[in-house]
C-alpha cells in the first residue's frame, strides 16, 4: 500500500475511532435532520405543493444542514490538548491529512445521509422504487464535493474565535452549484424522468468534485501551516 | 534517525511577521548536540513564535531554519523527523486511549509495530498500567509523562520545549527536569521556552533573551541564577 494511503487511511480510522467513542456530533446532526424533516412536515401545505414537488428541496436542505453539525467536528477535536500540532509536527505529507480527515467526514456525512434517508420516506410517503440506486448515486456524488470544501473550511475556521458560526458562513455559498444540481438529479429521478434529462446536472456534479477534490487537496498546506 | 555530527539546529536571519506587525528580527541560533537553550523573556517577545518556527508549525517570513542539516523548509518532512514538542498541552486526544494515541503517533512516524512501540513507551513512562484510560482522568504531573512519552516515541534528537513546567506541581516538575536532564547527557538538544528562568536555570547550558523579537542576550550560562537576574530584569526593562 502506498505510505501516503497508508497515512490518509490511519488519521481517518483515528478520527472514526474518537467520534465512535464520544458520538457527539453524529447522534447531534443524525437528531437534528430528524427535526429539521418534522418540521419541514408540520410546516408544509400538502394542499398548495405535492410532496414530490417538495420532497427534493425538502431532502437537500437537511442533508446539507446535517452535514454542516457532522464537519464542524473535523478540526474542532484536533483543537483539544494542542493535538493539531501533534498531527502537523508528524513527517506526513500534508494531502495526506487532507486525504484523511475527508475520509472520515466522508464517513460521518454519509452515515447522517445514510439515516436521514429512511426517515424522509417515512415523514414525505415519497415511493423512491426503482430511484433508490440513482438517489444514492447522486448523493453520493454530491456529498464528495461538499464535503472537501467543508473539509479545508473547518481547517480553516478552528483558528477563529467563532468557528462553529464561521464554518455556515464560509462553506454555505460554495454548497449552492452541488445543491442545484443534487435538487434537480433528485427532482427528475422521483418523477421517473430519462437519465438523458438529468445527464448535464451529474456531469456538473462530477466536475465540482474533481475541480474542488483537488484544489482543497493543493490549497491545505497552506491552510493549516501558520 | 541517521548519525549526524553537525548543529542539531541552526536558524539563519529568522524574521516573521503577522500583518504588519514585525514579531521577530533576524533570529539565529545554532544549536549542538547536549546543549539546552533556555529562551527567557516577557510576554509577546517571540518566544513561542520562535519555537513554532524551529518545529515547522509555522513559516518565516524571512530567514531558514535547518534540523539536523536538512532545510525545514524544502525537506520538511524529513526534517521534522528528527524534532519533538513537548508544550503545557498533552497533544493528546481525550476521544482516545493513551495506548490508542501512542498507536497512532507511532503509526504517523512510521514506526515499526506501532502498538508494540506505543506499550513499550507507555511502560518506560510508569503508565503501563493505565494505557486503556483516556487522557482526561490523569492528573496533571501524568499527563505530562504520556505528553513525554509521545514527544520521544519516536527518538527524536532535538526537544522543542514551550512552557513545559506550566501547572505542574513541586514533586512532578522535579521529575521532569530529571527526566530532561538524563536525555541531555544521552546527547539530545533542546530548546526550552519559559517565562520562569528559575524552572530551568539548572538544566540550560545557554541562556538567550528576547526582548521584542529581537535577541538581547545569548550566552552560556554561567553562576547561579540570582546573579544573572538583575541583569535579566535590567535586559527586559522590568
Amino acid at each position: 500500500m502506498p505510505e501516503a494511503v497508508r497515512l490518509a487511511l490511519a488519521v481517518a480510522a483515528k478520527d472514526i475511532r474518537a467520534e465512535l467513542r464520544s458520538r457527539t456530533a453524529l447522534l447531534s446532526a443524525v437528531v437534528f435532520a430528524a427535526l429539521v424533516l418534522v418540521v419541514f412536515n408540520f410546516a408544509r401545505d400538502p394542499t398548495a405543493l405535492s410532496a414530490t414537488d417538495l420532497a427534493p428541496s425538502v431532502l437537500w436542505v437537511t442533508f446539507a444542514l446535517a452535514a454542516m453539525l457532522a464537519l464542524n467536528r473535523a478540526f474542532t477535536v484536533e483543537r483539544e490538548n494542542g493535538a493539531l500540532d501533534g498531527l502537523l509536527l508528524a513527517p506526513i505529507p500534508r494531502e495526506a491529512i487532507f486525504a484523511g480527515k475527508l475520509l472520515a467526514n466522508l464517513a460521518f456525512v454519509g452515515t447522517v445521509e445514510a439515516v436521514t434517508l429512511p426517515l424522509f420516506v417515512l415523514f414525505f410517503n415519497v415511493d423512491l422504487g426503482a430511484a433508490l440506486p440513482g438517489i444514492v448515486a447522486v448523493t453520493a456524488l454530491a456529498t464528495v464535493g461538499f464535503v472537501a470544501v467543508g473539509t479545508i473550511f473547518s481547517a480553516m475556521a478552528v483558528r477563529t474565535r467563532f468557528a462553529e458560526l464561521m464554518l455556515p458562513v464560509l462553506l454555505l455559498p460554495f454548497m449552492v452549484p452541488p445543491l442545484i444540481g443534487a435538487v434537480q438529479a433528485t427532482s427528475r429521478l422521483l418523477s421517473g424522468r430519462p437519465l438523458s434529462e438529468m445527464l448535464g446536472w451529474l456531469r456538473l456534479l462530477a466536475l465540482y468534485d474533481i475541480v474542488f477534490v483537488t484544489l482543497c487537496t493543493l490549497a491545505f498546506s497552506a491552510v493549516v501551516d501558520e | 534517525m541517521p548519525s549526524y555530527d553537525g548543529a542539531l539546529v541552526e536558524a539563519r536571519g529568522l524574521c516573521r511577521s503577522f500583518g504588519r506587525v514585525r514579531v521577530l528580527h533576524d533570529v539565529n541560533l545554532i544549536l549542538a548536540a547536549g546543549e539546552a537553550l533556555a529562551v527567557a523573556g516577557p510576554n509577546g517577545a517571540g518566544k513561542s513564535t520562535l519555537l513554532r518556527l524551529l518545529a515547522g508549525l509555522m513559516r518565516p517570513t524571512a530567514g531558514e531554519v535547518r534540523i539536523l542539516g536538512r532545510p525545514l523548509r524544502q525537506d520538511a518532512a524529513a526534517a521534522r523527523r528528527g524534532v519533538g514538542l513537548l508544550s503545557h498541552q498533552s497533544l493528546l486526544y481525550d476521544d482516545l486511549t493513551l495506548l490508542e494515541n501512542l498507536t497512532f503517533a507511532a503509526r504517523l512516524y512510521g514506526l515499526l509495530r506501532p502498538r508494540e512501540t506505543a506499550l513499550a513507551a507507555l511502560a518506560r513512562a510508569g503508565l503501563g498500567s493505565r494505557a486503556g484510560e483516556s487522557p482526561r482522568r490523569l492528573s496533571r504531573g501524568l499527563l505530562q509523562r504520556a505528553a513525554i512519552a509521545r514527544a520521544l516515541l519516536h527518538r527524536p534528537r532535538i526537544l522543542l520545549l514551550d512552557e513545559p513546567f506550566t501547572a505542574l506541581d513541586a514533586a512532578a516538575a522535579e521529575r521532569l527536569r530529571e527526566e530532561l536532564r538524563h536525555l541531555l547527557a544521552q546527547g539530545m538538544g533542546m530548546v526550552i521556552v519559559t517565562h520562569h528562568l528559575a524552572e530551568v536555570w539548572d538544566l540550560a547550558t545557554r541562556v538567550s533573551v528576547l526582548v521584542e523579537g529581537r535577541w538581547v542576550c545569548d550566552e552560556a550560562r554561567a553562576g547561579a541564577l540570582s546573579a544573572f537576574l538583575p541583569r535579566y530584569h535590567g535586559l527586559i526593562g522590568a
